[in-house]
């Protein structure tokens, strides 16, 4: 019994120390951005009030969302308004969390990149009853109101990627798919608009389709097993850039990087380099600084009375060893 | 004793090793590909980071204790390494920078437990959120690349067929198991986690063992650090992630424990074998993805449930 309770009082210490770092993390993301932003935008401030918007970006250790706040972070100095970020480590409960810390700042508006469609509703839902307007950005919420939503279209984005594949295997080979986390609508999206267009070719077979979370040391691991049990691979379709650089990391180090045709997602500049050496052959450019200065920038152009779109898809174009060299990811 | 008792006791000992080679004999069957011995290499290799995590973590189990954050020491190690590595182009330096990190990891790390006396749990726990978070600060969120091709070696290199990390993970075992087993410095490590008032009271100094054993563990998770970020060619924030999780099932698979004092070094490396060859197989089958977790969950509940029955059948065989 003594023991047990040892047990209860340890677990719930435990709670509260990993809650209270949390917090920080939060805290000091949150009072960086700020004072970044205060910095620059100084001059600009001279005549009315200085905007505040609030950013929940669902997750800072991935390349792609740091990017989105980076774009956010130029769009907030270039119009001087003042930028706050939280970030809630890909979970959603830390995320509703985040947009009520937000609301109680009262900022003019909250840009959302939401976590998880479904749990951001109702944090949406309570910055409407605060009347603070919100604009989510790539993944869109289920519900609640928002004044924009702002993302690119994965289906297309797989279906382009899908359609490069047939092409250059001229509709026949043995194709493998790396799935991303396939409890996010981006993951599921993009493997239905890759599926969508192999399903139309009879002589494309799918050998393997496993699931490596975005994750690049994972999608080694997995590929490297895939390579082992198939003998004869002509494509690999990884959902993002992180997957397809650890599918090359494996594929390298078979020496079959010249029979299997590789693509990924996203156009992280180690992307673009190995297009350029030829080791992968196309990505998909949707890039996230101009996602993240763009919905900057709707929120300042509604905040001053201007009408935006309900819905604004940003353009997602296949980059190959030809145009590799005119793709612009950032200012 | 008799032939049966005997026989038990072969079994008690080598009961990890029995449920890997039953797992193996059922994937030969399920598929072809899996007895090449370029899978049997890329298997091995790819367990290596969890094994030598698992090598450290069996030293701080059998003290009876718990190491949440070698995770988070595999990232820093991997990341601050990586960092020196883009800034100065120098490999040992570079190396020995991941290495230092994993050392004054370890120094806090045993500090706080073996001279403050915090469990285990708590302080490794918020260690691991701390570093985590150092990450974060240090690489912003964005990974670091490694050009150079000798640092890569050390993950992707391999001297006469065998991976480096191979190499390695042997040397790393065969030195756990002669200071384990051969030292004076192993018998202590078995007495603080059998009793750890008696092992005071019988001279031994608890503080300084249990102290080295965190350092033990923390210098391995760096190397494990190096390792995976050679193999990958970057360092990413979340490198690391979860391995605890891996390193602690790969010990108790292994038959150390949790309770401390009871346990051994080479069976914590056939543990991580089973689970790495369990991911193998079922990626090899291309199983669904999203029922390859209820497979592993399963197998690794059968494969402690069989555990539990070796030690029950021989503890009554032997009495």
């Amino acid at each position: 019994m003594k023991r047990s309770k040892k047990l209860l009082a340890l677990v719930l210490s435990a709670a509260m120390i990993a809650a209270t770092a949390a917090g920080c993390s939060t805290g000091a993301a949150t009072s960086t951005a700020e004072s970044k932003a205060a910095e620059s935008a100084a001059p600009a401030q001279s005549s009315n009030k200085q905007l505040v918007i609030g950013l929940s970006m669902n997750t800072q250790t991935n390349p792609f969302f740091v990017s989105v706040k980076e774009g956010a972070q130029k769009g907030a100095e270039e119009l001087g308004a003042k930028l706050v970020v939280t970030d809630a480590q890909n979970d959603a409960s830390t995320q509703m969390k985040d947009v009520e810390n937000l609301i109680t700042q009262k900022p003019d508006l909250i840009i959302i990149d939401p976590a998880d469609s479904d749990a951001i509703v109702s944090a949406i839902q309570e910055a409407n009853d605060a009347k603070i307007p919100v604009i989510t950005i790539d993944r869109a919420a289920k519900g609640g109101e928002v004044v924009s939503h702002m993302g690119f279209n994965a289906i297309k984005a797989g279906g382009l990627e899908g359609q490069f594949i047939a092409d250059t295997l001229k509709g026949k080979g043995n194709v493998v798919e790396i799935q991303g986390i396939m409890g996010t609508n981006v993951a599921q999206d993009r493997s239905k608009g890759f599926n969508d267009v192999i399903a139309k070719y009879p002589d494309i077979k799918k050998v393997a389709t496993q699931s490596a979370d975005f994750d690049r040391a994972k999608a080694m691991k997995v590929m490297e097993n895939i390579l082992q049990a198939n003998k004869d691979i002509q494509a690999v379709y990884a959902a993002n850039d992180e997957m397809a650089l650890g599918c090359l990391e494996a594929i390298e180090a078979a020496g079959r990087t010249k029979d299997i045709v590789l693509v990924g997602n996203d156009c992280l500049d180690d992307t673009m380099k190995a297009i350029k050496e030829d080791k992968m052959k196309a990505t998909i450019n949707e890039p996230p600084y101009f996602l993240g200065k763009n919905a900057v920038q709707t929120a300042v152009k509604y905040l001053k009375g201007e009408k935006v779109e309900k819905s604004v898809i940003l353009e997602s174009t296949l980059v190959t060893k030809e145009n590799v060299d005119s793709v612009k990811t950032r200012d | 004793m008799n032939a049966k008792e005997k026989a038990f006791r072969v079994l008690t000992v080598h009961r990890t090793s029995i449920i890997l080679a039953l797992i193996l004999i059922v994937a030969a069957f399920l598929s072809p590909a899996f007895l090449s011995a370029s899978n049997m290499l890329n298997v091995i290799r790819q367990v290596s980071i969890t094994a030598i995590i698992g090598a450290g973590m069996t030293f701080v189990i059998l003290t009876g204790g718990i190491d949440l954050s070698v995770g988070s020491v595999v990232g820093l190690a991997g990341a601050f390494s990586a960092g020196v590595l883009q800034t100065t182009d120098s490999v040992p330096l570079a190396v020995g920078i991941g290495l230092l990190t994993g050392l004054i990891c370890g120094f806090i790390n045993g500090f706080f437990i073996a001279k403050c006396g915090i469990p285990a749990f708590i302080a490794t726990l918020a260690m691991m959120t701390l570093l985590r978070g150092c990450i974060l600060v240090y690489t912003n969120g964005t990974p670091i690349s490694v050009q150079s091709d000798i640092y890569k070696a050390v993950g992707k290199g391999s001297l006469a067929g065998i991976p480096v990390p191979i190499i390695i993970l042997l040397f790393v075992y065969l030195a756990a198991y002669i200071l384990l087993t051969h030292t004076a410095y192993g018998r202590t490590v078995y007495a603080i986690g059998g009793n750890r008032e008696a092992a005071r009271l019988s001279g031994i100094s608890v503080v300084k063992n249990e102290w080295i054993v965190y350092i033990i563990i923390a210098l391995l998770s760096s190397l494990a650090g190096i390792i995976l970020t050679a193999r990958l060619g970057t360092a990413a924030a979340t490198a690391g992630e979860g391995y605890e999780m891996d390193a602690i099932a790969s010990v108790i698979i292994g038959g150390t424990s949790l309770a401390g004092g009871q346990g051994f070094i080479l069976p914590t490396v056939i543990g991580a074998l089973i689970l790495g060859v369990l991911d193998n197989i079922l990626t090899l089958m291309n199983v669904n993805p999203f029922a390859t977790n209820i497979v592993k969950g399963v197998v690794i509940l059968i494969a402690v449930l069989a555990d539990k029955k070796f030690k029950d059948l021989s503890a009554k065989v032997n009495q």
